[in-house]
């Protein structure tokens, strides 16, 4: 594989804003978006928080001028604003002048409007028009729609990890020279289903998480979306682009070692990582900034911190995790946090890590957090799933 | 107690799908996580979910079913001890 | 570009596909609008402590997938690529149910965590301990196109040489019957169940799981080499030739280079045209196969698609069980396979003798 893939555009959605420039003040201004949930009706609202995006359906139907038979899923109507956000950022004006993909990704995909519609699809025929949103790839459909893009489009779902897996198949395909320009990222909105999946798992917080925190009691859940726009340097050169940065290198591994935690000493996430260094050619003291995955679930921040320090050893670079911010957005998380690692190379900033107080007892990790003012060249961002999915994506200052 | 133990028995065979494993097959004092009956963290999760509804018993936290689920005697007397039905 | 071959096959679904034979004793069907799966032993690949928390749908997938890889005699692939449109189906009914119905109340987690799309993925690793590369695919019918293209990549770039690829789907039954109220299945009771004669909307669905061994090392078992693969969003009926000639033509072949064609009819009368573009034109004199009267529809069934061409392309003979046309050819070098689902999600893949 050769040339390098370049990052020319940038669309967000998420608890702390509606645009890339919002999501960056929310951050440097330490104003999370973590409150009590309004939007889904649910018997655990007040044991949980939520990164909830405070548009209701109907709103956002009305921002994207949809006809009132549409049949969007939440999930889809995020994706369509971030990803729409992402190619006006790149400055594309014909989305099919070049040979474009675009590659999303998300756990959910209608879920939300199944488990509304579950009963009533057998007695109100009105509500069926949902049942053809339910799969996942109807989220990506409908964005490729809305962009009028024809061609390469896939969804990828490794739940937690999957923005990441998205962003890395799109920088292959470049590198391979299959697709000169690929739109990736993923969207996932709030749904009962989910949010009582975690419940039973016991792994809610009832208030703010507090990543890599001794006291941590678990994550909070969020919905978003962001995607980002990957062009080939040849692309770029053409068009003599802006480049906001480079996506330099990425890696995919499994724990396989449980469904669903991680294992005690972070292997796959360390096999992630080691991946990305491979194939950017970059070393670990290269790293100025980590964005962790930092779930602030007691099972993964362990695992990640091992991981991390059996990667960098003693000289772990400055690291925070967003998710006090935002919540998980589960198959969003790695795109949204791929839109902060490009914010923190911009702006030369290592976001803070909200919350925390007290340092783990298994290691001498301590996170940064307040905001802080470095140089930043190259940054490291995490991501993992259900299933042993790890991830690791890195990337360079342009 | 014995008829709880009897009780407790199948209701584990049957949530956790043991297909292969008959009550008889398991000892009171055999470990239920492990190298005994070799459960694992989310078994631990379908027990708490079990104590809760049909016991009336609530556990906040996952760490607090370590002790009572070590075997059929430890859980049998914790329940009898503290159940609400 | 480096070759791709298909060293190893598993395939479980409506017919008897695993074992001797090749569709010599098939099963057709005339009465139902969903297919039942002809099932293998369970007990065979899966220990009980393993497998009392899998669905069918997960089960299926390790099957498959263990019968490809012991096909073609690897313990360990260098990446796990699955498609699945609809995930593990079974476990979400069962865990969304159980907060409908029980008001949030009481839930465990096992349906819940066997929910995820990546659920066959991750327990074909977790059972071979393979650390490896692993991605899932979801995105309708070209969700196992998906997993060949990142598979193919994965051999062509040298980033993998061996690598286990397929496609899962499972029929849940909540699922079945809002796909039926939709019209996306038949009803049930329909007289005009045959693919080739329908004339009604809808199609009979049923699930399955292939798995295949793709290598960058050809060996004894190579069925046949992959030679390439490619995926549309949205085509006009009038595009399909077009777009099939130019993919024919990145591939050095024209129209007159292909032996045979492998066509994803399903009954549909509203997109089963799609194909009568290539049938009744282009396409017209040489042998047409067809399966989903065998296999059913399902977001995967072109993965039965590949596993009936790469048989043909080894055996070298097509079963009359799945010839549309009564053309034969001597040999069958280059086999060309196009699907696409209610006219979204199309795919061409070519298969090749080697």
């Amino acid at each position: 594989m050769s040339g390098r893939v370049a990052i020319t555009g940038m669309g967000i959605i998420s608890s702390i804003g509606t645009s890339v420039e919002e999501s960056f003040n929310a951050l440097i201004h330490n104003k999370p978006g973590i409150t009590a949930i309004e939007n889904i009706q649910t018997i655990h609202a007040n044991a949980i928080k939520v990164g909830e995006i405070k548009k209701t359906n109907t709103e956002m139907e009305q921002e994207l001028g949809l006809d009132a038979d549409n049949n969007y899923s939440r999930t889809a109507m995020l994706g369509v604003l971030a990803a729409k956000q992402a190619v006006q950022n790149a400055g594309i004006n014909n989305i099919n002048e070049y040979n474009t993909g675009i590659i999303s990704a998300t756990s959910v995909g209608g879920m939300d409007m199944t488990e509304k519609f579950f009963y009533d699809y057998f007695d109100k025929e009105e509500s069926r028009k949902y049942i053809d949103s339910h799969d996942a790839g109807d989220s990506t459909h409908k964005i490729a729609e809305q962009l009028g893009l024809k061609g390469m489009v896939t969804t990828i779902s490794t739940a937690c990890s999957s923005a990441a897996n998205a962003i890395m198949l799109g920088a292959r395909l470049i590198k391979a020279g299959k697709l000169d320009r690929v739109i990736v990222g993923g969207t996932d909105a709030l749904s009962k289903f989910t949010i009582n999946g975690f419940k039973t798992l016991m792994i809610l917080s009832d208030t703010y998480n507090t990543p890599f925190d001794n006291n941590r009691k678990g994550l909070n859940l969020g919905e978003a979306a962001a995607f980002l726009v990957l062009e080939s340097d040849e692309v770029v050169k053409k068009q003599n682009k802006k480049v906001l940065a480079y996506l330099s290198g990425y890696g995919n591994a499994n724990d396989a070692y449980h469904q669903t935690a991680s294992s005690e000493n972070g292997e796959g996430a360390y096999l992630a990582m080691e991946k990305a260094f491979k194939v950017s050619g970059l070393k670990p003291q290269d790293i100025d900034y980590i964005n962790a995955h930092g779930t602030a679930t007691p099972n993964n921040d362990l695992s990640e911190g091992r991981a991390l320090i059996r990667t960098f050893g003693t000289n772990v670079p400055h690291f925070s995790s967003t998710k006090p911010f935002t919540g998980h957005t589960l198959a969003a998380a790695a795109a949204i946090e791929a839109v902060f690692s490009v914010l923190a190379l911009q702006h030369n900033k290592v976001f803070p890590n909200l919350n925390y107080k007290t340092k783990m007892e298994e290691f001498d990790l301590v996170p940064q957090t307040v905001l802080m003012e470095k140089e930043i060249n190259h940054v490291l961002s995490n991501s993992f799933g259900f299933g042993g999915n790890c991830s690791t994506l890195l990337f360079s200052k342009s | 107690m014995e008829a709880l133990k009897q009780e407790l028995k199948e209701k584990i065979i049957t949530i956790l799908n043991l297909e292969d494993i008959q009550p008889a097959d398991i000892n009171d004092n055999d470990a239920l996580f492990g190298d005994g009956l070799g459960l694992d963290s989310i078994d631990a999760l379908e027990l708490i979910v079990m104590l809760d509804k049909d016991y009336g018993i609530k556990l906040s936290d996952p760490k607090e079913g370590r002790a009572i689920f070590q075997s059929i005697e430890t859980m049998a007397a914790y329940i009898t001890e503290n159940r609400t039905k | 570009m480096k070759k791709c071959y298909i060293n190893g096959v598993g395939c479980v679904s409506a017919q008897k596909t695993f074992g001797e034979g090749f569709l010599d004793e098939v099963i057709v069907n005339k009465d139902n609008n969903v297919l039942e799966i002809s099932q293998p032993d369970y007990k065979e690949f899966i220990a009980p402590a393993a497998g009392r928390r899998m669905a069918k749908g997960v089960k299926n997938g390790i099957v498959a997938s263990a019968m490809a890889l012991k096909e073609a005699g690897l313990d360990q692939p260098d990446a796990i690529i699955t498609g699945t449109g609809m995930g593990c189906v079974v476990d979400s009914e069962k865990f969304l149910k159980a907060i409908l119905d029980n008001n949030e109340e009481f839930l465990t987690p096992t349906s819940f965590i066997q929910s995820t799309h990546n659920t066959v993925g991750g327990q074909i690793a977790l059972g071979l301990q393979c650390k490896a590369y692993n991605f899932t695919y979801v995105n309708g019918a070209v969700s196992f196109e998906s997993a060949l293209i990142d598979a193919q990549l994965q051999i062509d770039e040298g980033e993998a040489n061996a690598v286990l690829t397929g496609g899962v789907e499972e029929a849940g039954e909540a699922t079945m019957h809002f796909l039926e109220i939709k019209g996306n299945i038949k009803s049930k009771g329909q007289t005009d169940y045959d693919v080739l004669t329908s004339t009604s909307k809808g199609s009979v669905f049923s699930e399955g799981a292939v798995f295949f061994v793709l290598s960058g090392d050809k060996q004894q078992t190579t069925y046949a080499e992959l030679k390439d693969v490619a995926i549309y969003n949205v085509l006009d009926k009038d595009e399909v030739e077009g777009k099939l000639k130019d993919f024919l033509k990145h591939n050095n072949l024209d129209i007159s280079d292909i032996d045979a064609v492998v066509l994803g009819y399903n009954g549909d009368v509203d997109f089963d045209g799609y194909y009568n573009e290539l049938a009744k034109n282009t396409l017209s004199n040489i042998p047409q196969l067809y399966y989903k009267h065998l296999s059913g529809e399902f977001n995967t069934a072109s993965a039965f698609g590949l596993w009936l061409a790469s048989q043909v392309v080894k055996k070298q003979y097509i079963p009359s069980a799945v010839l549309i046309n009564s053309i034969e050819k001597k040999e069958y070098k280059n086999i060309v396979l196009y699907n696409q689902y209610k006219g979204k999600d199309h795919s061409f893949t070519l298969v090749s003798k080697c």
